[in-house]
């Protein structure tokens, strides 16, 4: 089981974002990917601490989605949320510092890996209950009616069996607000394949009987990502209410990171592996001659020294001092 | 004298007038001006942007107050039973309750969710409970309780007015009581002294003397309560006087932050404790009251104790239900037979 492969992927010529945009889009992927494997391996050696849930395999979403945004736009994502906050523009040492408990993170060490919030970069939150990001973004579109801003809400298709996906759906549509739903169909939800647990197996159906557009598309093609993400947000700016891309892509790690997914047919992930989206928008990159390998070779330098130094940092900042949980109030008292 | 929906009104209209952030949302609130008629005009007056009738989704409400409320808007949502209050939960703790926290004081979430709570109408057990016992438990949430029409105003305006998340619980044996309105505003989390005991001579009554406060003491005991459970005790005391025993009444008004400072000066005059919650002691904001100030003030305690429901759903016979919550007569005679005035035989004779 799991998701097929999508046989009619959108050319990654469509949109033409142009050469520096690509190579961009290549150069944050690997960025996340790097992020995510020594999120594992600090994991592994105790540093960073509780759970982590990697979205190897589904950077080409995060960094599609935030280029096919506008600045002013506010993001949703889910307790997967790494790749969403480094592609909306979160510093990489920050999330690092976070990920482990250290008072210098975005969060000061009290949010942690499922519930980064950065209101700087607009990301409302990382939402770690299935389904909390499709609520938390229909909120921040009521309030951006009419401003010409959007909310987008990535989720996976696991919460597309959660009412919070049934009745904001419908309350945004009713409402008519500048909504785009983002469904990360990774073919799991947590252990489980997606379709056995997902009557009618069509989630495009479901949101197409409530009337609203409804479009899916490769999720490990980021210019794909990117293209459908400005067409969809174009229409949601324009009034016209909710939109919904549902992107198809494969979880290349476990859920979490106990999880070593010996659920997953033999075969399933090594066919996903050959449309792994690095590999797909680096064979663009060198099919299309927009850098030799030399170039790629300096990118992949400069993006392990991001990350080094991120976690450098991370590992340099001092942890929380207990003393603050005296002087935290529970309230705002502005 | 306006009615307690009318200041509630008037409290939503002052705010939407001073705050153009200020939306209400929720089931036919618009339109139809709401179930209890709390809303009735403001969709004529402000109109249908920011008066918004809703599907009938709590789930929906209550996230969309929470990503309205970080996105820059003041929404009031109202939720139309207290019972409803099981649905909209996820966004309001999960979300909510700890945005300002997570975001190390960078967002908060000034949202108002009003809902009508409280039994005695015949409504049955799913239409009659009152939910601050699920959630006086939730750090980061105000929880507010009014009892009478000024506060309805007064509390209303200071919630809508506040930074963080507020739950509003509307008693609905109150919404057509009558009262003068008071100061405009009321601050959230400070309870009031609604009677002062033994004004003009002491606790001179049956409890007095021998206590831990010695002479001089302000009368025989303290109830705390809160809503409907303040004119209930106010008339108790009315009975209770009539026997010589002096009542100190308080209204909480807030149930998160809970004024345990302001009983626990009572409690310093009188020395005995009824705090009354109408729903279960198990789990609820009484017995924890209780808890704190036996915490806190031990020293100054004879005695306390809670009148709360039975730990059974609530019953629907008039009969039944009647006799099932804390009313009056029950908080009299749980104070009469905690002084011996009254034997348990002839307290289960009153209540059969």
């Amino acid at each position: 089981m799991g998701t097929q492969p999508a046989t009619s992927a959108v050319p990654l010529q469509t949109g033409v974002p142009g050469r520096l945009e690509l190579l961009q889009a290549y150069a944050q992927m690997l960025l996340i990917r790097r992020f995510e494997e020594e999120v594992q391996r600090r994991f592994l050696k105790g540093e960073v601490h509780g759970t982590t849930h990697l979205c190897n395999g589904q950077e080409a979403i995060a960094v599609g989605v935030a280029a096919g945004m506008k600045d002013r736009d506010l993001l949703a994502a889910t307790y997967r949320g790494h790749g969403h906050a480094l592609a909306r523009g979160l510093d990489p040492g920050g999330l690092a510092t976070e990920l482990m408990g250290r008072v210098g993170g975005t969060c000061a060490g009290r949010a942690g890996s499922m519930n980064v919030l950065a209101p700087e970069q607009g990301l409302i939150g990382c939402f770690g209950i299935v389904g909390g990001s499709i609520g938390a973004a229909t909120g921040a579109a009521l309030a951006l009616r009419g401003s010409g801003r959007i909310a987008v809400a990535c989720f996976g298709e696991g919460a597309t069996n959660q009412a919070y996906f049934a009745e904001c759906l419908n309350f945004a549509k009713v409402l008519s607000l500048p909504l785009l739903l983002v469904c990360e169909n990774n073919g799991y939800g947590e252990f489980t394949a997606w379709e056995a647990v997902t009557a009618g197996a069509d989630i495009q159906a479901r949101v197409q009987a409530l009337a609203v557009p409804a479009q899916r598309i490769d999720g490990n093609d980021v210019l794909a990502v990117h293209d459908a993400t400005q067409r969809a947000a174009t229409v949601v700016r324009g009034g016209g209410g909710p939109a919904f891309l549902e992107m198809l892509t494969y979880r290349q790690v476990g859920h979490s990171r106990s999880d070593p997914g010996n659920y997953r047919p033999s075969g399933e992930l090594e066919q996903w592996l050959l449309r792994d989206p690095l590999r797909f928008a680096r064979s663009a990159i060198e099919q299309q001659g927009l850098a030799d390998a030399r170039a790629l070779a300096r990118l992949q330098d400069s993006v392990e020294q991001d990350v080094r130094a991120a976690f450098e940092r991370a590992a340099a900042s001092p942890f929380p001092d207990p003393a603050e949980l005296a002087a935290a109030s529970e309230y705002c008292d502005a | 004298m306006p009615e307690f929906r009318e200041a509630l009104r008037l409290a939503i209209a002052e705010e939407m007038q001073h705050d153009e952030r200020v939306i209400l949302i929720g089931e036919d609130v618009a339109a139809a001006g709401g179930v209890f008629k709390v809303t009735e005009g403001l969709h004529e007056r402000f109109g249908s942007a920011r008066v918004i009738d809703t599907p009938i989704s709590e789930l929906a409400l209550s996230s969309a107050a929470f990503g309205a409320a970080v996105a820059g808007c003041k929404p009031i949502v109202e939720i139309m039973f207290g019972d409803f209050m099981a649905l909209p939960m996820d966004a309001l703790v999960n979300q909510a309750a700890k945005y300002w926290y997570l975001s190390v004081g960078r967002n908060s979430v000034p949202l108002v969710v009003r809902t009508a709570a409280g039994a005695g109408g015949r409504f049955g057990a799913i239409h009659s409970q009152s939910p601050g016992t699920w959630l006086h438990g939730v750090p980061g949430l105000k929880v507010v309780c009014p009892s009478c029409v000024a506060d309805a105003r007064a509390l209303l305006k200071a919630a809508i007015r506040d930074p963080n998340p507020v739950v509003f619980i509307e008693h609905k044996r109150l919404y057509a009581a009558k009262g003068e309105l008071g100061e405009e505003l009321e601050p959230l989390g400070k309870a009031q002294v609604v009677r002062v005991a033994g004004e003009g001579g002491g606790g001179a009554g049956v409890g007095g003397g021998a206590g831990k406060g010695g002479a001089g003491r302000g009368g025989d005991v303290t109830i705390a309560t809160v809503m409907k459970g303040v004119p209930d005790a106010l008339a108790a005391a009315e009975q209770l006087a009539k026997d010589g025993i002096e009542v100190e009444v308080i209204d909480l008004r807030s149930l998160r932050p809970l004024d345990v400072e302001t009983v626990a000066e009572s409690v310093a005059r009188t020395h005995r404790l009824l705090a009354v919650e109408e729903g279960p002691r198990t789990g609820g904001w009484a017995a924890g009251l209780i808890g704190a100030v036996a915490s806190e003030a031990l020293g100054e305690v004879d005695d306390l104790w809670t009148l709360c429901t039975p730990d059974t759903p609530i019953p629907f016979s008039p009969t039944l239900e009647d006799a099932f919550l804390p009313g009056a007569d029950a908080i009299a005679q749980a104070i009469r037979m905690r002084f011996g005035l009254e034997s348990k035989t002839r307290m289960s004779e009153v209540e059969a």
